[in-house]
């Protein structure tokens, strides 16, 4: 049964609550996101690279995990963690670089994390948080526990060589680990035809002996469908999968910095045309499974979220000075 | 009391803590063929005794994976050199999660680094790296010299909370020496003072510590007492120790078969230089390798290192000597130059 088949809705992602939850998850990073864009010249510090447009892929393969399980990110990557469901004060408040942000201040918008939630963090460095991943399930396999690893990563970290080892030794060890690659057709600014030797990442899985499984990105069921596969399969010990959702960012690969044209506003229309949280609404709608009350709701318990984690944001203090030294070591 | 080589104290350290801790584990490219013994095997699930394929930056980050997670992985390389292979996951990934995470992160990851130099290996085998590694915050490094350090400094790592480069100077590997038949752990970040003297402090680095010896005790003929001073751990590095025999010698050598340039015998040096000025009776003297690729051919390569000949010159220099200071400031500029160009 597909995914596209409103019955789906109702029989296999279970209650309305669920639903919810993923269109809540992806309206909160939505508007952190542009929210953080409004605030970034007088109060975020640094560069904010946003996923405006990603936000499916990133929610539907979060969802897909239970408490325990573990996650990766990576530069672009406010998402994942709220994806998992980390309360967004502390994030706001990192990306603000203060005292009360979930690293405290010292990680700031691309090197997000909260253990505590499973978020093993983010890297900076474009597939760098590949081979971690892989290591996390490992270390899930030899403690005999069913825990799993998603692990995040776009299209240009599998031009890596990173791409390549985790996924090889994934295999080789049979890993409870899920690779989803967030393809968004650009690594930085250069079109994945520029950089990539073929059209589906998840053809690579065939080198790896691993499933591979293309998924429509902007529709967060299809890839709440195929990571929840995958997921399984990881827990019942047969080992990675890769996941590719085809998808698309809207906004550019940095905030404010003013690119030259690289692609055609029509190209980005016709994508904003595929929005995901409208996908899912109009789905909702249609099964009957979301009135007008409960959207207008759920946008407001989020636009309130926001505005509680830009208030906390505001109102912490800097990191002290002595933090300057503090957390190098054990 | 057991005499055992370097290597083999290394392995019954990596065997008790693998025995008494069940998250420890060993991963690196034939890691299998160090446990052939099928009585030392046996103990042991196969899992936690895993070969990998020669994927450097694969199995260092998945090491930094299960470290995060609560495992307590011993990732072995063969070769020092490979480590530039998994830079990024050393230096950006495995040293910085702590810090950059606010302290959430614990990596208790163990990485062997055995070094190979003086033998033919060539410019791609043979670096001694640990001063590029200690400009990378968040790494501990620690480099033993006897097989009894090599197994309490080993174990100290493995039940560290923070990630460690453990290099082996080869040159060392089949050295005897006396290990205590029970646990005992040497501390990581304390120096040890290897013999004493009052003329002049030798602080040594890996295979150099036995050059010192050596040169420590062909001068005592001469009357000059050196103190042999072992680093033992280049992060964090045991200041007070060095500074307190300074204090008591007045004098400094340095001896590090690494290249010279922002070196760890150059912190040594600068570290005495600030703190100790005034304890100075002569300038200090770093004894180094010149900063070029170690060449294949033996001729060439015996050439680069600090010899036992030059530590003895060098002590002989500064404590019997004093020559005119116009004539040392002439000579060090010579120097100088013949560096640069």
């Amino acid at each position: 049964m597909s995914a596209m088949d409103p019955k789906w809705v109702r029989e296999s992602s279970s209650s309305n609550l669920q639903l919810h939850e993923m269109l809540r998850r992806m309206l909160r990073i939505r508007m952190f996101e542009d929210k953080a864009s409004i605030l970034k010249s007088a109060s975020i510090p640094g560069v904010l690279h946003n996923a405006t447009g990603q936000e499916a892929a990133i929610v539907g393969a979060c969802m897909a995990l239970r408490e325990g399980d573990y996650m990766t990110g990576t530069h672009r990557s406010h998402g994942h963690p709220i994806g998992k469901g980390v309360s967004l004060s502390p994030l706001m408040a990192e990306l603000f670089g203060k005292k009360t942000g979930v690293c405290r201040g010292k990680g700031g918008s691309m090197h997000l994390a909260d253990f505590g939630a499973g978020s093993l963090g983010e890297s900076g460095i474009v597939g760098a948080s590949m081979p971690a991943a892989t290591g996390a399930a490992l270390s899930a396999q030899l403690r005999g526990t069913d825990q799993v690893c998603l692990c995040f990563f776009g299209d240009g970290a599998a031009n890596s060589g990173l791409f390549h080892e985790s996924l090889n030794l994934a295999s080789i060890w049979k890993l409870p680990v899920v690779f989803v690659c967030e393809n968004n057709g650009y690594a930085i600014c250069s079109p994945q035809v520029q950089t990539t030797a073929i059209a589906d990442i998840a053809s690579r899985s065939a080198s790896y002996s691993i499933p591979g499984v293309i998924v429509d990105g902007q529709d967060v069921l299809a890839v709440y469908e195929a990571v929840t596969a995958a997921v399984i399969r990881a827990r019942e010990g047969r080992g990675p999968t890769l996941v590719e959702a085809k998808t698309y960012r809207y906004c550019d690969h940095i905030e404010d910095y003013k690119y030259l044209r690289y692609r055609s506003p029509e190209e980005v229309e016709l994508w904003r045309r595929r929005d995901p949280i409208q996908i899912l609404v109009s789905r909702l709608r249609a099964t009957g499974d979301l009135t007008d009350d409960e959207l207008s709701s759920i946008r407001l318990e989020v636009e309130e979220e926001i505005e509680r984690a830009v208030s906390f944001a505001r109102e912490s203090p800097p990191p002290e000075p002595s933090a300057l030294l503090e957390d190098l070591f054990v | 009391m057991t005499q055992v080589t370097f290597m083999e104290a290394i392995k019954s350290a990596i065997r008790e803590e693998m025995l008494s801790d069940p998250r420890t584990f060993v991963m690196g490219q034939d890691v299998e063929l160090n446990f052939l013994d099928e009585e030392a095997r046996k103990p042991f699930r196969p899992e936690r005794i895993r070969n990998t394929p020669i994927s450097e930056a694969g199995f260092i980050g998945a090491g930094l994976g299960a470290a995060l997670t609560g495992m307590r992985p011993i990732v072995e390389l063969s070769c020092s050199t490979f480590l530039y292979s998994a830079m990024d996951q050393i230096i950006n990934q495995a040293a910085k999660s702590r810090y950059m995470f606010g302290g959430q992160a614990h990596v208790p990851l163990v990485i062997r680094a055995p070094v190979f130099y003086t033998v033919s290996a060539a410019a791609h085998h043979s670096d001694r790296p640990w001063g590029l590694f200690a400009q990378a915050p968040g790494l501990k490094i620690v480099i033993p010299t006897t097989p009894y350090d090599a197994k309490g400094l080993l174990k100290s790592a493995i039940r560290d909370g923070n990630p460690v480069i453990f290099f082996e100077d080869v040159l060392l590997a089949d050295q005897h020496g006396n290990v205590p038949d029970g646990d005992y752990a040497v501390p990581i970040g304390v120096a040890d003072i290897k013999q004493a003297g009052s003329d002049v402090t030798i602080v040594a680095i890996g295979a150099s510590v036995q050059h010192s010896l050596l040169a420590a005790q062909k001068i005592t003929e001469e009357g000059i007492a050196a103190e042999v001073l072992d680093l033992r751990t280049v992060v964090p590095m045991d200041r007070r120790t060095i500074l307190a025999s300074v204090a008591k010698t007045g004098r400094l050598i340095v001896v590090d078969p690494a290249p010279g340039t922002c070196s760890v015998a150059s912190e040594i040096a600068a570290t005495v230089a600030e703190n100790a000025f005034d304890c100075l009776r002569a300038p200090i003297v770093r004894l180094t390798a010149p900063d070029i690729p170690v060449p294949f051919s033996p001729q060439l390569e015996q050439l680069m290192y600090p010899t036992v000949e030059q530590i003895i010159a060098a002590a002989r220099a500064m404590c019997l000597k004093q020559r005119p200071a116009h004539y040392e400031m002439r000579k060090r500029l010579a120097a100088v130059d013949s560096v640069d160009n």
